[in-house]
């Protein structure tokens, strides 16, 4: 039976947590292994499917495939038939037909890995669609938070930003849900989705307010370009009102963490001073990405039956 | 059109509007020549149509044909001999083609084709600004006076969002009777918009088409019907919002008309959540207060028609990512069934009164003349018959050559068995 994992919400809290252990034991393994390699994977293939530009994601699951000895094909949809008109559905034709076990897919449109999961017998990994998901992010971020707190159950997570156009936060909200953490997203109006009132966090206007209590703060990227149709006046505004700046920093909890999942504009949604500083996670983020994007593959793609994942 | 008069038919057992007793209907000519029980067949065809509903055959106010342009989605004689299937007697093409219906070349163009393929009479339907461009009228004049006699006249996939154009439009076409029948979409609320702006859009992440978009042009127009005297029409009200701006339009006189789509009489945008393109269209699919709202408008007339607006798209351009893939539903041949499920059924609509929405009204405000009559002697034989015969939709047993129905494996409680224009049979069951 194959098994696809396309939103944060196919995971189940034993799910998720099976995904958080095993990259655990993942990493304790790989600290002690002499070729920081593991042949779990051998004989599977890997590809990665990148409709949209994102080297990091990319490395980043291409060297999970790697560390567990999968054929691993990029297949990068600039400079290829993709660019040239051909169909999402083509696609997945082709895909299928050179036997591909798991397929990592990146696309600009919102709910593409769903289309695509629907012509494919191969496992379908969702890495960002659109302004809908990035469940392994959600993964990666997750298993950070455990590893600096020590767990996610019961903590105060914000996230501040771009809410409505955020991938990393809708699958961070619904993952952090699953997991027992209380989220809440902070942002000016306009960043906020209709309807978000009925997601599973607090939502709040004021980063001042929420600040003091936070045991994590998650700062989304803001993109420039959205000044040019007023979701905000001016990134100068922007940061005042929800940039986390070194005063802002100053009146959180000593243990409080900062996350963002890159890349960030310095100076706008977080000051250069907080990103380098101890509270700062973003490099172990990148770290555990790999590490997590092992698991999820290993999971899905490491026996006859996947350990996790949805069907369709 | 062309054909020839045959011996005639005598169709027996019938309920017109679904109300008894029943009666047999001898249609002779092209018309309905006596009505009465237990006529004899005499030369005529019999049609055993016991306990069947008799109504006027319907007229769609808003149905996409594709051609010229899209003869790989439908042509004008796959898409009327589906309005046929679907009992309607007569459509009206939308403009929307390519070359765009803005000229009197055009339309007299679609209007020959629907004649030569006789299944239906084709109404076309005139672009209101030249090139849908929104910028220039189009020689509306003209194509009212071509031979394909056009009176309604739309933009219809894109809206008519300047004021003043729209303004102009609804007072130009007063001269010959004409109505602008708008596409309400604020285009600056709808940038990149994918579907119904609510809690949905924002878990799928897909960018919301608000109803105050809708809404806020249909107060505009209303208000601008009323101070020109014009003749409007709203195409495929969504929300209830629409609809109470629609009821106290019509409270204070003003000349407006709206119609209502099966989809949206039926479908909610939780079919979004599958991303499956088959449910993306234009306006979108709305909630279920909204699905309750039009309803109600439809059952209290406040909406006047039930229109398809058929849009038939070839495979590659539904099976695609969500918002890749163009908007747009098949309606024809499955309208009265939704109809019947959602209005009938519940006992919203009596079958007269479906006979008015589906019919008499759309043939009146797009002024056809031999349609839209009453059953009764010496009247057009434009009729439909409709037997409350449970069935399975199937998009793969289509007549349209498109094969994107949102209804696939849907149950309706009724169907068309036969379809008359002018005397001559043009659908069976």
């Amino acid at each position: 039976m194959t098994r696809h994992l396309l939103s944060a919400a196919d995971l189940t809290l034993a799910d998720a947590t099976l995904v958080l252990d095993t990259a655990a034991e993942l990493e304790t393994i790989l600290a002690t292994s002499s070729v920081g390699k593991l042949p779990t994977l051998r004989g599977r293939t890997v590809v990665t499917l990148f409709f949209e530009d994102s080297t990091r994601t990319k490395t980043s699951f291409e060297l999970a495939a790697k560390r567990l000895s999968a054929d691993v094909i990029g297949f990068a949809a600039k400079g290829s038939s993709v660019s040239k008109g051909e169909t999402l559905k083509d696609t997945a034709l082709t895909l299928e037909a050179m036997g591909a076990d798991g397929i990592v897919v990146r696309h600009s449109w919102s709910g593409a890995p769903v289309n695509l999961a629907r012509h494919v017998r191969g496992s379908v990994v969702n890495a960002g669609d659109g302004t809908h998901e990035h469940p392994t992010q959600a993964l990666l971020d997750a298993y950070t938070m455990r590893q600096r707190l020590g767990r996610v159950e019961g903590l105060k997570v914000t996230i501040v930003g771009d809410v409505l156009h955020s991938r990393v936060a809708r699958s961070n909200v619904l993952l952090l849900h699953t997991l027992g953490a209380e989220v809440t997203v902070v942002a000016p109006p306009t960043l906020l989705p209709v309807g978000v009132g009925t997601w599973p966090c607090a939502v709040s206007y004021d980063l001042d307010a929420v600040l003091p209590t936070s045991d994590v703060v998650m700062m989304l990227r803001v993109q420039r370009e959205r000044m040019g149709v007023s979701y905000f006046p001016s990134s100068r505004e922007y940061a005042q009102r929800y940039g986390l700046d070194v005063r802002r920093a100053e009146r959180l909890r000593e243990d409080t963490i900062v996350m963002h999942p890159g890349p960030m504009n310095r100076g706008v949604e977080l000051a250069s001073e907080v990103a380098d500083g101890p509270r700062s996670t973003i490099v172990a983020q990148v770290a555990n990405g790999v590490t997590v994007r092992m698991a999820v593959l290993y999971l899905m793609l490491g026996s006859a039956e996947p350990a996790i994942g949805v069907t369709l | 059109m062309t054909r020839p008069a045959g011996p005639g038919w005598l169709i027996q057992g019938v309920l017109p509007y679904g109300e008894g007793p029943r009666v047999d209907v001898r249609l002779v000519d092209g018309t309905i020549v006596e009505m009465g029980t237990d006529l004899s067949a005499g030369d005529c065809q019999v049609l055993d149509a016991s306990g069947q509903v008799l109504l006027p055959g319907f007229v769609d106010l808003h149905t996409h044909l594709r051609e010229p342009g899209r003869e790989d989605a439908e042509t004008v004689e796959s898409g009327t001999r589906a309005a046929a299937a679907g009992g309607f007697t007569a459509v009206h093409a939308m403009a929307n083609t390519d070359p765009v219906a803005d000229n009197a070349g055009v339309v007299e163009q679609v209007w020959r084709l629907g004649a030569e393929a006789g299944h239906c009479d084709v109404a076309p339907v005139g672009a209101v600004t030249l090139g849908l461009a929104g910028v220039q009228l189009a020689e509306l004049g003209t194509m009212a006076d071509s031979a394909a006699r056009v009176r309604v006249f739309s933009d219809d996939g894109l809206c008519i969002s300047d004021a003043g154009l729209m303004r102009r439009a609804l007072e130009y076409v007063k001269a010959f009777d004409g109505v602008i029948a708008q596409h309400a979409e604020e285009p600056r609320l709808t940038v990149g918009a994918q579907m119904h702006e609510g809690e949905h859009s924002g878990r799928l992440g897909l960018t919301g088409w608000p109803s105050v978009a809708e809404e806020a042009i249909i107060a505009r127009d209303c208000l601008l019907a009323q101070h020109v005297g014009g003749r409007l029409h709203v195409c495929h009200v969504s929300t209830r919002g629409s609809v109470e701006i629609l009821r106290l339009a019509k409270a204070r006189g003003i000349d407006v008309s709206g119609e209502v789509t099966p989809h949206h009489l039926l479908l909610t945008d939780a079919a979004a959540c599958g991303y499956d393109a088959t449910y993306k269209v234009n306006p979108p699919l709305r909630s279920q207060d909204d699905v309750d709202a039009v309803r109600e408008g439809l059952a209290d007339g406040t909406l006047d028609v039930v229109a398809t607006d058929h849009a038939p798209h070839a495979p590659q351009d539904k099976e695609a990512e969500w918002g890749a893939a163009r908007p747009g539903m098949t309606g024809l041949e499955t309208a009265l069934g939704i109809v019947a499920l959602t209005m009938v059924g519940p006992g919203l609509l009596t079958w007269r009164q479906v006979a008015d929405r589906m019919s008499e009204r759309p043939a009146r405000i797009g002024r056809l003349l031999g349609h839209g009559r009453p059953l009764a002697v010496g009247e057009p034989a434009n009729l439909v018959l409709v037997a409350d015969t449970a069935w399975t939709v199937d998009r793969r047993q289509t007549e349209s050559r498109s094969h994107n129905t949102p209804f696939h494996g849907t149950t309706l409680p009724a169907r068309v068995t036969a379809t008359f224009l002018r005397g001559v049979r043009t659908a069976s069951a």
